[in-house]
């Protein structure tokens, strides 16, 4: 899950990293009324859950809270990649001295959440990675020991040469590990570290993604779920259980694991198909799940064909074919549908399906040529 | 010949009294797994299926059975204390098929089964299985059948897929190991290519990876250094959108976007067999057989 910057920097802040005042902003006299409260000059910066905020003209520089004000309303309201801007944040604006990175992510290699610090920071991290490597310490750290004193200063002092800020960027590395490791993170960064030209360390921007199987027993975090961000169908899906992503074509997808999901929606590219979307009912079915996944694939007006792939081990095919007699008796189908069934009781799901009408293979690529055709305005063969 | 688990496999099954565990432990036993022993804390003393005794602890099955591997099915909060406890008991195996396991916990477990020297399997995975010797996990036996392809993938119904349709053409398995799909999982390709190198039943394997990191490509650059044994490989998610990154240190910290054309390049640089398709592994297997 994705938080905000300033959600991110609230947290920060909790465990002692110094962060630049500031507040959030849904209006832009809001916004005015912010960079007045806490004086100018500042940042106002869309919040939103994607990268490139700045090259897209999502963050901007204000001299006075009237100037906050004229750049918050050209913010709030703009599409950044897709995604409309409904907050701010208003931010005091850091005197800049120089720029550096600080990030953790779990590394899959290592096992390990991994710190990476760098003395170039600023937006060009991923250059630095690819052009000069030396400029970068990568740093493992065992979770069962946590991260030592003497590793976070190997870290401030290859970021700094000063001892005073050396020993305030240390710091900073052990509240924001601390930070990482309660609230379940996947990632942590802050980019940039900056040291003001009076020797203050400073997170001036701040990221958290949060592990999604953490959400459970940190309901704190999951409060800071922002749904307004998100599709509308993925939240539903989410909300029962299903994993769904929308995409452009208009073969609707319904499988039962992800990596058979992938392999499905490749085939239908392979057959000459586009498919509508990633839709994974998860292991352990019951009827109500397919019923929600038909409600969500019939609810987009591109689909023009509907296209079952269920394998069953853990996922009984009966439980299935039960959802589907179900949602298509409450919601007539509009669109053909393809089911391909086989696994677990795939006598009783036959049985079931051909007693209301339905038919259904247990082969993939025939049931997914036949779809494509279908989504095409072809007849099936 | 098989890896990992054979006829000798004591089984013992943590959760076995849950919905999941006693479903899939008369699954397993109806395959003709030794299932020796359960563990529910509190449910210590009583039988299941009136055959297989229930103990309160790893420890107490292991000294009264002799179990050598365990399987979990407990929630996933108490994953990560269910693998150290096995290992911690002596269990040399440890399979792990619950789905949600942070990854932070992860981080505490890989080392501490790694030190103690036992084999972990998963979390997120859906075990694996020895045709016609044992099978520890949710695979559905009647799909497999005993022969000479190793079979290792990170997803769980697309094994199903592959292995039905090598069955359906077939092309047996020494044995099939879904690795799971999670961050860290305690065996990855490489430990699994090596396995069915040195297994002296097998004559090929297959192995079904998807987007995402590159463990597929260090298992291409593995298959290229140390196997003889022909491998064809297959990488779901062609045709995936690229995802929302994770911010800039995902890239930075694989060096990669671990995209499938990446993949499939790795694949063919180190002469493995690329299947489009998932039924093009029966082609590509029959022929190198020959």
């Amino acid at each position: 899950m994705n938080i905000h910057e300033y959600q991110a920097k609230d947290i920060f802040k909790g465990f002692g990293v110094p962060v630049p005042d500031g507040k959030v902003a849904t209006t832009p006299a809001e916004a005015e009324a912010i960079a007045t409260a806490y004086g100018v000059p500042v940042m106002v910066k869309a919040q939103v859950h994607v990268g490139g905020r700045g090259k897209a003209g999502g963050v901007k520089f204000c001299k006075t809270p009237a100037d906050a004000k004229e750049k918050a309303t050209a913010i709030l309201g703009m599409q950044i990649k897709g995604l409309t801007v409904e907050k701010v944040l208003v931010t005091v604006a850091a005197d800049i001295g120089s720029e550096a990175y600080v990030g953790i992510i779990v590394d899959r290699k290592r096992k390990k959440p991994v710190f990476m610090v760098s003395a170039a920071g600023g937006i060009d991290i991923e250059q630095v990675a690819a052009e000069t490597p030396e400029k970068i310490l990568y740093l493992p750290v065992d979770t069962r020991y946590g991260l030592r004193s003497y590793e976070a200063m190997r870290m401030g002092f290859f970021l700094y040469s000063d001892v005073k800020l050396a020993k305030q960027a240390a710091r900073i590395m052990q509240q924001l590990y601390q930070a990482f490791m309660a609230s379940g993170c996947s990632l942590a960064e802050i980019n940039p570290l900056v040291a003001t030209p009076t020797g203050e360390c400073i997170a001036v921007d701040g990221k958290m993604v949060i592990d999604d199987n953490e959400l459970d027993r940190r309901p704190e975090i999951e409060a800071l779920r922002d749904v307004s961000s998100e599709a509308p169908s993925e939240v539903d899906a989410r909300n029962n259980n299903l994993t769904f992503i929308k995409l452009d074509g208009n073969v609707g997808c319904v499988v039962n694991g992800a990596g058979l999901a992938m392999a499905t929606m490749d085939l239908v590219k392979y057959y000459g198909g586009d498919p509508a979307n990633f839709l994974d009912i998860g292991g352990s079915s019951n009827p109500e799940k397919v019923v929600n996944a038909l409600r969500i694939i019939t609810a987009d007006p591109n689909v023009k064909c509907i296209l079952f792939n269920i394998f069953g081990g853990i996922t009984r095919t009966d439980d299935v074919a039960n959802g589907i007699v179900t949602a298509t008796r409450a919601n007539p189908l509009k669109v053909p549908i393809v089911i391909r069934l086989t696994g677990t009781n795939e006598e009783i799901a036959m049985k079931i399906l051909t007693d209301n009408g339905f038919s259904a293979s247990a082969d993939m690529d025939e049931a997914v040529i036949k779809a494509v055709k279908l989504a095409q305005g072809g007849q099936a063969a | 010949m098989s890896i990992f688990i054979n006829k000798d496999t004591k089984l013992v099954v943590q959760g076995i009294t849950g919905r999941d565990g006693s479903f899939h432990t008369r699954q397993m036993m109806e395959y003709g797994t030794n299932v020796v022993a359960g563990v529910t804390p509190g449910k210590g003393g009583q039988k299941f299926e009136d055959k297989v005794p229930v103990f309160n602890t790893v420890y107490d099955a292991v000294a009264a059975t002799g179990a050598n591997t365990s399987v979990i099915y407990v929630p996933p909060m108490g994953a990560a204390d269910a693998i150290m406890e096995a290992v911690d008991a002596g269990c040399a195996m440890v399979v792990c098929i619950t789905e949600g396991v942070p990854v932070l916990d992860m981080t505490k477990v890989y080392p501490f089964v790694k030190e103690r020297g036992a084999r972990l399997l998963g979390a997120n995975c859906p075990g694996i299985i020895s045709p016609g010797e044992s099978k520890v996990g949710i695979i559905p036996g009647r799909i497999c059948m005993p022969g000479n392809v190793g079979v290792v993938s990170r997803s769980g119904t697309l094994t199903y897929e592959v292995v039905y349709q090598l069955t359906r053409a077939g092309l047996g398995q020494t044995t099939c190991v879904g690795i799971g799909g999670d961050p860290i999982n305690g065996t990855n390709f490489i430990d699994c290519l090596e396995a069915f190198e040195k297994d002296p039943k097998t004559k090929a394997v297959a192995m079904m990876g998807e987007i995402g990191g590159t463990d597929e490509q260090e298992a291409a650059d593995f298959v290229k250094h140390h196997m003889k044994k022909p491998v064809v490989g297959f990488i779901a998610g062609q045709t995936a959108p690229p995802g929302r990154r994770m911010g800039h240190a995902g890239a930075i910290i694989s060096g990669s976007a671990g995209t499938a054309a990446e993949k499939i390049e790795a694949f063919k640089a180190a002469g493995i067999g690329v299947a489009v398709r998932p039924m093009d592994f029966v082609e590509l297997i029959k022929a190198k057989l020959n």
